[in-house]
C-alpha cells in the first residue's frame, strides 16, 4: 500500500529520489568529529529562527510608536510569547556561535578548497545574509540601543564616495532613522531575507551533496569506492548521522535552553541593557556598541584613524573569506598533515579573532585602540601571506583510508 | 560626508561624561520567592510611587495573580489611580502636567529593573539628601540634580551628605557597612534598618514588575533541562547501537 502510494508519488514528483540523494543514500566520511556537528545544528537554529520568528509577526506592531510596547505586550501578556521571544533572541546569538564554529572547522579540515569552493562561496554569502538579517531584527524592538545602533551603522554607509550621503537617505527613508526605516527593515528582516537565507542554504546544501563531504583527514572518499559503488569510507546519512546529529541536538537544546530559561539576557550580551528603554533620539546610551557577534569587525572598525578606511578595512574582513579557497596553496586540506607554519598562523588567526570580539565590547582607550590594531593586522596577514606560507608549509604524507 | 562620518564615530565613543550616573553604593540582591516582600512592595509602590509613575505594561490583576492577594484586596487597596482591575497602572497626572510640574515627566517603571537593575533602585532609594539649591530641597547620589522629590522621607526622615574629604573615615577603612557618608538627621516612622527592608521591597517589586514571568521562569527551566537530559541520554544510547556496525 505505501509502496504503491509512493510509485504513484514518484511517477509524478521524485521523492524517493530526493530522499536518496540527500538523506538516504547520501554517503558521508565515518569519521566526522565534534567540529562535524554545527552544520546540522545552523540548520535547527535555522528553522528555529523561522518559526518563533513567524509566531513573533504575529503580534508585533512594526511602527515607531507602538513597537517596543508589542514587544512587552509579547513578554507579557501573550501565551508563552516570553518564551517565543527568548527562543527568537538567544537563537540569534546561538546562531553566531554555531556558525562560526562551522566556519571555523572549515579553517581546519580545509573544506573550501577544490572541488568545494562554490560550497565555500555559499557559506560566506550566508555568513553576510545572517548578518544583515541580525542587525535588521536588533532594530525591531526599537529599544534606544536598537535606534542608536541601526543610526552608526546606517552611517557607515556615507563613507561610500560621491553618493553616499543619498545612500543613507535611501536606505533610512528618511533623514534620520525613524518610522520608515523601521518598517522597511520589518519587510526585509522577516520577508526579503529569510528567503534568501533559505535560499542560500539550499544552495549551500546542493552543492555539498554534490561534491560530498569533506572530513578530518582532508582526503576524498570518493576516491575509494567499494564493489556496491560506494565509498568504501562512508556511512549512509540516514540512519548513522541522524542519530548522531539526534544526539547533538540534544546537547545543543541543554545549553540552549540553560540560557533561554536562566539566564536570557547573558549578563546583557545577548539583550543590552539600555534596549529595556524606548529609542530616543535625545538620549545617547552611554556606551554604543553593537551586538557581541559584530564586535570583531567593529574593533577594526574602531582600529583604524582614517574614518573611510576603518569602513574599508571592516568589509574587507569580511569579504577577504571569498578568497580563501584560491589563498591556500597546501598540498593537503586537513590541519592534521599540515605543518608547523599553518598550525601557528590558524592558531594566531582564532587568538586575534576573539581578541577582536573582546575589545570590540570595551570602551575605546589606548591599550584598546593599540591591541586591536595588532588584532586586526594578524587577522589580515593571515590570508595574505597564505599563499606564501601554505606553500612553504612542510606537509606531512596523506593516508589513502580516513583514519577515524 | 566626513562630518556625518565623524558624528558616527564620535557617537560611537561612549560618552560617558554625559551620563550623569554617580555610584551604585548598595548591593541588593533580589529575591522573588518571597511573596510577603513582593506584597508589601506592591503595596508601598502604589501608595507612595503610583501617583507619579506609570507601570503601563503591568495589570493590576496580573498583580493579584501573580502574588496571590485577591482581586477585591486589590481593587479596595491598590487601585489609587481610578483604574479598572484589568487595567493597566497609569500615572495620575497627564504628560504634560508631570513636565510643568517636575521639569520631566517621571519615568514609566515597567521596566526599569531590567535597565538601572537592582542595586541602582535600592540605592537611589536610600540616598536622598537634604540640599537646599534644589528646587526640592533634596539631591541624591545616584543620580545627581533628581526631579524626584523625596517621596519616602515620611518613611526615612531626611538625611544630609558630609562632602567628600571632610572626614577620614572613608579613606580609611574602605567599603565598609556604613557605605556613603549619608547622616539621618531627621527621623521618620521607620528605623534605618526598617527602612532598608522596605526599599528591599519596593525593589524586589519592581524587579518582578520588569519581568513577571522571572517568578516561573527558572522553576520551567528546570523541568526542560531535566527532560533535555533525558532525551539526550536516547539520544546517545540510540547512536551507540546505529554505528555498532561502522567500523
Amino acid at each position: 500500500m505505501a509502496s504503491k502510494f509512493m510509485n504513484w508519488v514518484d511517477a509524478r514528483f521524485p521523492a524517493t529520489q530526493l530522499w536518496n540523494d540527500h538523506v538516504g543514500q547520501y554517503y558521508a566520511p565515518k569519521n566526522f568529529n565534534f567540529w562535524y556537528y554545527f552544520g546540522s545544528l545552523a540548520m535547527l537554529v535555522l528553522v528555529n529562527q523561522l518559526l518563533t520568528g513567524i509566531w513573533l509577526a504575529m503580534f508585533y506592531k512594526p511602527s515607531a510608536a507602538e513597537a517596543f510596547g508589542s514587544v512587552a505586550y509579547i513578554m507579557r501578556e501573550v501565551e508563552w510569547g516570553w518564551l517565543i521571544r527568548y527562543m527568537h533572541s538567544t537563537g540569534a546569538s546561538f546562531f553566531f556561535i554555531v556558525v562560526y564554529l562551522h566556519m571555523f572547522r572549515a579553517l581546519l579540515y580545509g573544506s573550501y578548497r577544490k572541488p568545494r569552493e562554490l560550497l565555500w562561496i555559499f557559506g560566506c554569502l550566508i555568513f553576510l545574509a545572517l548578518m544583515a538579517e541580525a542587525f535588521m531584527g536588533y532594530v525591531l524592538p526599537w529599544g534606544n540601543m536598537s535606534y542608536w545602533g541601526a543610526q552608526v551603522i546606517i552611517s557607515l554607509f556615507s563613507a561610500v564616495p560621491v553618493v553616499g550621503e543619498q545612500l543613507t537617505t535611501w536606505i533610512r527613508g528618511d533623514f534620520v532613522v525613524g518610522d520608515a526605516t523601521l518598517n522597511r527593515f520589518f519587510a526585509l528582516h522577516v520577508v526579503a531575507l529569510p528567503f534568501v537565507l533559505v535560499g542560500l542554504v539550499i544552495a549551500h546544501i546542493m552543492a555539498l551533496h554534490h561534491v560530498g563531504s569533506n572530513n578530518p583527514d582532508g582526503i576524498e572518499i570518493k576516491a575509494n569506492k567499494g564493489a556496491d559503488g560506494h565509498p568504501v569510507d562512508g556511512i549512509r546519512f540516514h540512519p548513522y548521522y541522524t542519530v548522531k546529529d539526534l544526539f547533538g541536538v540534544g546537547v545543543f537544546l541543554i545549553l540552549f535552553a540553560g540560557v533561554i530559561f536562566f539566564a536570557p539576557t547573558f549578563g546583557g550580551l545577548f539583550l543590552e541593557v539600555d534596549n529595556f528603554s524606548p529609542a530616543d533620539p535625545s538620549v545617547t546610551p552611554e556606551h554604543i556598541k553593537p551586538s557581541w557577534y559584530f564586535t570583531p569587525f567593529y574593533a577594526m572598525l574602531r582600529a583604524v584613524p582614517s574614518k573611510g578606511g576603518g569602513v574599508i578595512v571592516m568589509f574587507s574582513a569580511v569579504f577577504i573569506l571569498f578568497f580563501l579557497p584560491w589563498l591556500d596553496r597546501s598540498r593537503v586540506k586537513s590541519i592534521r598533515y599540515k605543518g608547523i607554519i599553518f598550525k601557528v598562523a590558524l592558531t594566531l588567526f582564532a587568538v586575534s579573532f576573539l581578541s577582536l570580539a573582546y575589545l570590540g565590547l570595551q570602551a575605546p582607550s589606548d591599550g584598546v585602540k593599540l591591541s586591536a590594531r595588532i588584532a586586526t593586522v594578524i587577522y589580515f596577514l593571515f590570508f595574505l601571506l597564505m599563499p606564501i606560507y601554505s606553500k612553504l608549509d612542510r606537509t606531512k604524507p596523506v593516508p589513502e583510508r580516513v583514519t577515524g | 560626508m566626513k562630518r556625518s562620518l565623524l558624528l558616527a564615530l564620535l557617537v560611537m565613543l561612549p560618552i560617558s561624561v554625559w551620563a550623569a550616573e554617580g555610584s551604585v553604593p548598595f548591593e541588593f540582591d533580589p529575591n522573588l520567592d518571597n511573596q510577603a516582600s513582593l506584597q508589601r512592595g506592591a503595596k508601598l509602590f502604589m501608595n507612595y510611587c503610583s501617583g507619579c509613575h506609570s507601570l503601563q505594561y503591568m495589570r493590576y490583576n496580573r498583580i493579584a495573580e501573580d502574588l496571590e492577594i485577591p482581586e477585591d484586596v486589590v481593587e479596595n487597596n491598590l487601585i489609587m489611580t481610578g483604574g479598572k482591575i484589568h487595567s493597566t497602572i497609569q500615572g495620575t497626572m497627564s504628560k504634560e502636567q508631570a513636565g510643568d510640574w517636575f521639569g520631566k515627566a517621571p519615568p514609566d517603571l515597567s521596566l526599569i529593573a531590567r535597565q538601572r537593575g537592582a542595586d541602582w533602585i535600592y540605592s537611589f532609594l536610600l540616598s536622598f539628601y537634604l540640599d537646599d539649591s534644589r528646587p526640592n530641597g533634596v539631591n541624591n547620589l545616584v543620580m545627581a540634580n533628581t526631579a524626584m522629590p523625596h517621596v519616602l522621607a515620611p518613611l526615612q526622615g531626611y538625611q544630609v551628605h558630609e562632602e567628600a574629604g571632610g572626614h577620614g573615615e572613608e579613606s580609611e577603612g574602605g567599603h565598609g557597612e556604613a557605605g556613603p557618608a549619608l547622616e539621618l538627621v531627621q527621623e521618620g516612622q521607620l528605623n534605618p534598618a526598617e527602612y532598608r527592608s522596605a526599599v528591599g521591597d519596593i525593589t524586589n517589586f519592581l524587579v518582578y514588575a520588569g519581568e513577571p514571568v522571572k517568578l516561573t521562569r527558572a522553576s520551567l527551566g528546570f523541568k526542560v533541562i531535566v527532560f533535555l537530559i533525558l532525551f539526550t541520554g536516547l539520544a546517545y544510547m540510540l547512536k551507540r547501537e546505529f554505528w555498532r556496525d561502522v567500523h
